[in-house]
């Protein structure tokens, strides 16, 4: 596999290897004599763990602490605040959006998910036979995931706008035609048929490399006992990728319920008619950003989207666990 | 024979299959780009659809940059991309190397650092992320798009299995030879890791070039605006312009696809890496 690798990384490394020549050398001098028998300085571990250990402590955890801190206060966008102990999580209980943004972020997993699991399956054993060509059509499939949720959302707007391709397809079958872009519950179904669209391919790669797993013997035998190919798939494949599913479905549930583009480019950043498609991470953005920001709020409903997703990752282990049983 | 028959219509219905998918995947893009080149006179809501323009005219293309300065935003993309990909390149490879190969007291806490860190998602951290921008005076800036994804942990657990991999051997014929841990960092270590890095590289400019919400919410002034945010710009106020939004949309999708058909098994090869890890 790796000496596969050809021209791109070479270029890489080498224009790596100039760069950061001068800090090797300042390194140099600050190593007195003698320390040839030890395989490095004790100081250069942390030398090379700087700028990542930096990054995640200033960017990521110390965020996530303030995050906690602060969904105890009432701090705004230009002023720190007060301690107001449990209030911002007290106003939550009678905040309608807050229902709303995690009635539709959960109904998001709840769709989203089943389909993530099968969907990309089902296209991973049709590209898993080499036939002619099926290098292109795999590559095909893929071009969703590399472009932009933007892009991706863009697109599906138009397609389903009211005079759109989608209708018109519908249209020559006596259908509609379907407001996908006006109605509450179509604009939140729209989103997420985006949403899989975009997912299909990347599932796909994962799950044909958990196809290659499953012993070829299997299927034969499943054959020899005169099995059909529904038989086949629930009773072969199914199990052989079982662990891959589960894999799939944690990665994809956490994803699902911290959707925020494909929603905010086909409800507008209002959340659709009335604010009815507001999701839990659009909540977070509209209450938290802005001038008037109210940062406190904000952090309390952002506690409770990571709490909720690390409930959804636990959630989903431990069914596997029973299953297993 | 009749077996033989069979074989052929098991795949004719296979071919059929692959084809209707591709037409889902792939016809939406199309779609698009036979849009962005119909001139202004052709009517895009025409009933049955053209599917391809009469007169394909680069015309969205041209005005679509005197509406909104897409060539800057683009630009703005490119730096923010480069930026990200340069910073997880150097960032994780050293870090992910002083994990897998230097033993040190407290390795166990920097370890356990990044796995914090990749268990907190980005959108329930944001909030504060944008106050502490705000802090450091940064709001608003490209900087402030890259600081918080520059060495993402994935990457420092991604950098860290593949030095793993290489033999203990080699390192210490190195140690003997008088090498430096810098020296072997350079010489032995980044060499036997060249794929993972062309995947970390990868994945960092796709997710830096395709990021939206952050952008979205730390950047507050048009002249920094990155395509993505430009495009939702775009989108929210010429909205009935379909032609000018699909012209956008290409400018901003065709630089990933090229790279995608450039590079393709390092993309397939980053989904299983990054999947099993994260």
């Amino acid at each position: 596999m790796k000496t596969a690798v050809t021209t791109p990384s070479d270029g890489g490394a080498a224009e790596r290897a100039d760069r950061p020549g001068p800090a090797s050398g300042a390194g140099a001098p600050r190593r007195p004599g003698g320390s040839r028998v030890r395989t490095h300085m004790a100081h250069s571990p942390w030398a090379f763990l700087l700028p990542g250990i930096a990054v995640t402590l200033v960017f990521n955890l110390y965020p996530f602490f303030a995050t906690i801190w602060k969904s105890f206060t009432d701090a705004r966008t230009l002023a720190p605040g007060t301690f107001v102990g449990l209030d911002n999580f007290q106003e939550m209980l009678n905040d309608e959006q807050f229902w709303i943004g995690l009635r539709n972020s959960s109904l998001y997993v709840v769709v989203v998910v089943p389909c993530m699991v099968l969907l990309p399956l089902l296209l991973a054993m049709l590209v898993h036979k080499q036939i002619p060509g099926i290098a292109f059509f795999r590559s095909a499939f893929y071009t969703p995931v590399v472009a932009s949720v933007v892009v991706v959302g863009l697109i599906w707007v138009w397609m389903l706008d009211e005079r759109g391709l989608v209708n018109a397809v519908f249209k020559t079958i006596g259908i509609g035609p379907v407001k996908f872009l006006s109605d509450q519950w179509l604009i939140l179904l729209s989103a997420m048929i985006v949403t899989v669209w975009k997912g299909l391919g990347y599932y796909m790669i994962i799950f044909m490399a958990a196809l290659g797993n499953v012993p070829r013997e299997l299927y034969e035998a499943a054959n020899v006992d005169g099995a059909g190919p529904v038989r086949r798939f629930w009773s072969v494949t199914v199990p052989g990728v079982r662990n891959t599913m589960v894999l799939v479905a944690a990665l994809s549930s956490v994803a699902a319920f911290r959707v925020f583009s494909e929603v905010y480019l086909m409800a507008g950043q209002d959340g659709g008619p009335a604010g009815e498609d507001t999701t839990l991470v659009m909540l977070v953005q509209r209450v938290g950003t802005g001038l008037s920001g109210r940062v406190g709020y904000a952090s309390a409903i952002s506690l409770v989207l990571f709490v909720i997703t690390l409930v959804l990752l636990l959630a989903v282990f431990a069914a596997e666990r029973r299953d297993k049983k | 024979m009749s077996t033989k028959r069979r074989k052929h219509l098991g795949l004719a219905v296979r071919y059929l299959l692959l084809i209707l998918v591709f037409l889902i995947c792939v016809g939406p893009f199309l779609w698009q780009l036979s849009t962005s080149l119909k001139g202004a006179t052709e009517n895009v809501y025409s009933d049955p659809p053209k599917l391809l323009p009469e007169h394909p005219t680069f015309e969205n293309y041209k005005k679509v940059g005197e509406i909104i300065p897409v060539w800057d935003y683009a630009l703005n993309s490119l730096k923010v991309a480069v930026a990200n990909v340069l910073a997880n390149v150097v960032g994780a490879s050293m870090a992910g190397y002083a994990l897998a190969r230097l033993k040190f007291r407290g390795r166990k806490y920097a370890a356990l650092v990044f796995l914090m860190a990749m268990l907190v998602p980005g959108e329930s951290i944001m909030i504060a992320q944008l106050t502490t921008m705000r802090a450091l005076d940064l709001q608003n800036t490209l900087t402030a798009v890259v600081l918080p994804g520059c060495v993402a942990a994935l990457n420092v657990l991604l950098m860290r299995n593949a030095f793993r991999n290489i033999p203990e051997e080699i390192e210490e014929a190195a140690v003997v030879d008088g090498a430096n841990v810098w020296q072997r960092y350079f010489r032995i270590g980044l060499p036997a890791v060249k794929g993972t890095l062309a995947v970390v590289a990868i994945f960092a400019f796709m997710g830096a070039w395709d990021d939206f919400l952050w952008p979205l919410i730390v950047l507050t002034d048009d002249a920094n605006y990155t395509l993505t945010i430009g495009l939702n710009f775009l989108h929210g106020t010429f909205a009935n312009n379909q032609r000018l939004v699909a012209a956008g949309t290409i400018i901003a999708v065709v630089p990933l696809i090229v790279m995608f058909a450039c590079l393709q098994r390092y993309f397939f090869r980053g989904v299983g890496e990054g999947a099993v890890k994260g």
